[in-house]
């Protein structure tokens, strides 16, 4: 079963073509890795698939449906979800309220205008046992913008998985997240839930190939090879354009 | 100590439902203000004013303290409250409580079809286009005249007793007292939905509307459902006030109305409900002594104090300031 598809997509931006004749297949349950070099086109692509932005051409598939022309809050109700890999956090709501609210959503409970919010025990619950997986508990009603970062981090994924989604794009989880704490959100995202599928943007090698079990590299928006880690690690053409890349860090 | 306490799910379920709790002083707010119906009889008329300014300021922060949605036109949606209360109470029936369910309705739809174009764009071109409706409105209300009375303004409006037992014509301590019951009607549902779901989904799309589209709120939709509800809110101002003053005049409509509610909100604070009640209040006083010693100044202070407040107090108004004094006189208690 494919999870999520792109047939053809292709996007321009005048002259400039950072998505061009994209064909990305994602297996269900598979842990995903897109990488490539900066300017490669991993941004646009994730926009592209979450709905930011609209394909000039090609189409995008969750689950066999054609969900192309759905708004961004449309895809998030069929099952796609992401992280972002500059937090886009609620500063202001507590973790705990965050949560809540991502699961109220999810339950299209969102709309009540009558009902105080978080007397839901089931919601409620639910966000307890969800921070307590993110490593969240000890922070449930603190101001999230007065969270350190790494736990900002863990927020940013526990967001998503909040959704309940079936495919999950996370765009670069470890991103300023400091040595010390790296482990833990490399666990957490180790630890995400077996029947999600996840996409995984990444320009960490050692977090690609600890993690995958297919990668598909990106460069100059076209999608250069597809293959098992081992492949990929080996293929020279990967190298060539990776080496290069790597050099200057 | 019982088990609940330490279950972790009833310890987040308190704390959730402590947010939601009514202060004391809220309490103790409403209290003075049932208090003040029969203790300031002298100060009636303007404690009526300052209860609608409060009301109306508490629509525009529904917007721009809870959605953030920033409006420089909220006085198109009194105003037009405001000319179908009167216009209804003078060919339908002059019961006041009916005038404000169909002037609340009234600006609510007006609200709802205006909404589609303030949803668009950024934060100037709201400005802009709510500054824009506004200023359409008041043309067609002085274009109108046969039907608003234009530059005169509209008279005649006949005021029943409320519900048919309450008089309030002429009589201020009773005009007064159905200003604040019906403010306070509108408060406890505002309150009531702020903290709802659908309220911290605003605050959600205030806060990151990029994050909020992300985990599936549907931004335009709860944009449109709070500007309709801030647009009735304020179509009730209106009518309130076109019932307890002898006329309804192009004033309603006008920008300095507009900008008024706006500097008021911002003066008492926003997204806590009660800067519309704090801000109206130092405002309508300071204008009425200040003015009442100079007149000529009275500008000049309003002025002095958007600036304070816009340099170091933008989020809660006089309240930040008084936080930061207060927070400062404990520190140095608390130095050794």
């Amino acid at each position: 079963m494919i999870a999520l598809e792109t047939i053809g997509l292709e996007k321009r931006f005048g002259g400039i073509v950072p998505t061009n004749d994209v064909n990305l297949r994602v297996r269900e349950g598979a842990r995903h890795a897109l990488i490539g070099p900066n300017g490669a086109g991993k941004t646009t692509l994730i926009n592209l698939l979450t709905g930011v932005l609209k394909p000039s051409r090609g189409q995008v598939k969750l689950g066999g449906a054609d969900i192309t022309s759905l708004k961004p809050h449309q895809r998030v109700a069929r099952g796609i979800s992401r992280t972002f890999q500059i937090n886009q956090l609620f500063g202001d709501l507590s973790p705990l309220e965050s949560i809540a609210l991502v699961i109220g959503e999810r339950e299209k409970l969102g709309t009540e205008i009558w009902r105080a919010f978080g007397t839901d025990e089931k919601i409620v619950a639910e966000a307890v046992a969800l921070a307590k997986q993110f490593g969240l508990a000890d922070v449930l009603n603190e101001s999230t913008s007065s969270l350190p970062y790494g736990k900002q981090r863990q927020l940013e994924i526990a967001l998503a998985i909040a959704g309940k989604p079936r495919v999950l794009l996370l765009d670069e989880p470890a991103a300023g997240v400091p040595e010390t704490e790296r482990h833990e959100i490399l666990e957490t995202v180790a630890a995400l839930p077996k029947d999600v599928t996840v996409l995984l943007i990444e320009h960490d090698m050692d977090i690609v190939f600890g993690f995958a079990d297919r990668i598909s590299v990106l460069v100059e928006g076209k999608l250069f090879v597809e293959g098992e880690p081992k492949e990929i690690e080996n293929d020279p053409r990967v190298r060539a354009v990776y080496l290069g890349e790597r050099s200057d860090d | 100590m019982n088990m609940n306490s330490t279950d972790p799910v009833q310890v987040a379920s308190a704390a959730l439902r402590r947010k939601h709790a009514w202060h004391w002083l809220e309490y103790g707010f409403w209290l003075a203000a049932a208090a003040s119906v029969f203790l300031l009889p002298s100060q009636h008329a303007l404690l009526t004013q300052i209860a609608i300014w409060s009301l109306f300021a508490m629509s525009l922060d529904l917007l721009l303290g809870y959605a953030g949605i920033v409006s420089l036109g909220h006085a198109a949606y009194f105003g037009f409250g405001a000319y179908v209360a009167a216009l209804f109470a003078i060919n339908f029936t002059g019961e006041p409580v009916t005038g404000l369910l169909v002037a609340g309705t009234a600006a609510g739809l007006l609200g709802l079809v205006t909404s589609l174009l303030v949803l668009r764009g950024t934060d100037l071109t709201r400005l802009m286009v709510t500054l824009g409706i506004a200023l359409v409105m008041y043309e067609i209300a002085n274009q109108m005249s046969w039907l608003t009375g234009g530059a005169d303004g509209l008279t005649g409006m006949p005021i029943n007793a409320v519900l048919g037992f309450f008089p309030i014509y002429f009589i201020p301590k009773n005009s007064y007292a159905y200003v604040l019951v019906v403010c306070f009607v509108l408060f406890f549902i505002a309150k009531r939905i702020v903290h709802s779901p659908f309220g911290y989904s605003l605050r959600a799309i205030k806060g990151n509307p990029l994050r909020a589209s992300s985990i599936g709120i549907p931004a335009n939709l709860r944009l449109v459902a709070v500007y309709t509800i801030a647009a009735a809110y304020a179509g009730v101002a209106g009518a309130l006030l076109a019932q307890t003053t002898p006329v309804v005049s192009l004033t309603y409509i006008d920008f300095q109305r507009s900008a008024d509610v706006l500097l008021m909100l911002i003066i008492g604070g926003t997204g806590y409900l009660y800067g519309g009640v704090v801000g109206s209040t130092l405002f309508l006083v300071a204008q009425k002594f200040i003015g009442n010693i100079t007149p000529q100044y009275w500008e000049f202070w309003i002025g002095f104090a958007l600036v304070v407040i816009a340099l170091f107090a933008r989020d809660r108004g006089v309240f930040s300031i008084v936080e930061r004094v207060v927070g400062a006189l404990r520190r140095s208690k608390a130095a050794p």
